[in-house]
């Protein structure tokens, strides 16, 4: 049986990890490399890297990383923040991506899922969604959720899958940051219209939330930062926890 | 000394850098190639690749390398679609295979199953166990591996069971061949190089055949 995947979020600024990580030692806090050995020794199934670099060096910096990323970490990982052309993307594959998630430039240029996918394969690419309910209809937000469109989110999940995404990341800003738990509704509706994986993201403040998406939500995989990041929850505690709830996880 | 010069044969079939990077760190010493006369002087040679079938078959033959792999003594390792060239067929654009492995190639959804409660998606992607097809392992390769160990697979076409399968997962309810084996020709249709510290295991297995 396939195992419901955990997935820890690193944003990156300029060739650094902005946040520490509660469980590594602290001459680790701020490489990327180390703190994700460490996801990947304390269970993770995969990793994603986010660059938040604003300046042009910082992004050279960041592809840098992630060529050593892939020399010292044998688990499969994922970069985005800043992808907004098929050579951005070419390039971060050369670097040994596994995988690059993309959000606001698929949606200001919907072709660029399928111009990276017919080169690279469906698995390389990551579609991330961002949206907010408004007035009972989930309209996509991009730009870090600053932008408001009017584009309908299912009909957008369903144009994307079949543009040639691999899978779904998918973050309710409404609920991401509240640590309240993620909108079941949403994800169980993609569950039922799409054939691709998708990654609950945003909104997890305990791992009885977490569960609730894997199992309720029928999400593929749960990602999360800070929860991870500060200690709130462990990833083998989690995983126990999930196991214990009949989710089938990778111990 | 171990002999450790690992052939990697390079059909412009994907990116070669995460394989390259596995069989350094599990200590060996990667040659990326598509000449057989280079490839002839390895200790081993690994077959990786991402891609659609009949195009990578398409590859494999223009270099020649279709009729040249069958012929290598050394020991070979397949990877993802490395593992399905070296089968008889594949259904993805319906392409003659090298017909090392009798297996047949088919979308994992095409494979005979049983009643599943697990929703399908493909592609088949992430963590799934192996366990072995005949009681045990029966290849070296795996030797020292638990039984249920997880993998990660990315993946939409799989290899049927068959008389060269060593280890079998199942996913919904349709199981496919993890592991062939067949005298020196190896395949896995997981990705060892992103499999964590059992596909370093595997890898290193792999490195002391």
């Amino acid at each position: 049986m396939l195992a419901k995947r955990i997935i820890p979020c690193l944003d990156v600024r300029e060739g650094k990890t902005v946040k520490g990580i509660n469980f590594v030692n602290l001459r680790t806090v701020g490489d990327p490399v180390e703190m994700g050995k460490a996801y990947s020794d304390q269970g993770a199934d995969e990793l994603v890297y986010l660059d938040i670099s604003a300046s042009r060096e910082g992004r050279k910096t960041f592809l840098d990383l992630v060529g050593r990323i892939s020399e010292e970490i044998n688990i499969p990982f994922t970069v985005g923040g800043g992808i907004s052309s098929y050579d951005d993307a070419a390039r971060l594959l050369d670097a040994g991506a596994d995988k690059i998630s993309i959000n606001s430039a698929a949606v200001a240029d919907p072709s660029l899922i399928g111009r990276i996918a017919a080169s690279y394969g469906s698995q390389f690419v990551v579609v991330a969604i961002d949206a907010r309910n408004v007035e009972g209809t989930w309209r996509l937000s991009t730009h870090g959720g600053s932008r408001m469109t009017d584009i309908e989110l299912f009909s957008w999940a369903k144009e994307v899958q079949e543009r040639g995404a691999g899978e779904i990341l998918f973050t309710s800003m409404d609920h991401d940051g509240m640590k309240k738990g993620y909108p079941l509704e949403v994800y169980r509706r993609f569950n039922e219209e799409l054939s691709i994986p998708v990654i609950a993201s945003g909104g997890a403040g305990n791992s009885t939330h977490i569960a609730e998406v894997l199992a309720d939500g029928y999400a593929d995989a749960a990602l999360a930062a800070s929860i991870f990041h500060f200690g709130e929850i462990t990833i083998p505690e989690l995983k126990r926890e999930l196991l214990s709830k009949g989710i089938c996880v990778r111990i | 000394m171990v002999k450790n010069k690992v052939g990697i044969v390079d059909y412009d079939a994907g990116n070669l850098r995460s394989v390259i990077n596995a069989v350094r760190k599990a200590g060996g010493d990667p040659v990326v190639s598509a000449l057989p006369e280079v490839l002839s002087s390895c200790d081993r040679v690994i077959l990786p690749g991402v891609g659609e079938a009949s195009t990578a078959m398409g590859k494999l033959r223009e270099r020649g390398l279709d009729s040249f792999i069958p012929t290598l003594r050394v020991p070979v390792l397949g990877i993802c679609i490395g593992l399905q060239l070296m089968s008889l067929r594949s259904d993805e654009g319906d392409a003659t295979c090298m017909g090392i492995f009798p297996s047949e190639v088919k979308r994992i959804t095409d494979l005979s199953g049983e009643e599943s409660t697990e929703k399908v998606k493909i592609p088949h992607m992430g963590w799934n166990s192996i366990s072995p097809a005949n009681g045990s392992w029966g290849t070296p390769l795996l030797e020292g591996i638990s039984e249920g160990s997880y993998v990660y697979y990315v993946h939409s076409f799989a290899a049927t069971l068959s008389s060269s399968t060593a280890a079998v997962t199942s996913y919904g309810g349709h199981a496919f061949s993890a592991v062939l084996c067949n005298d020196n020709f190896l395949g896995c249709q997981f990705h060892p190089e992103k499999s964590g510290p059992t596909g370093e295991a595997i890898l290193r297995n792999f490195l002391s055949l």
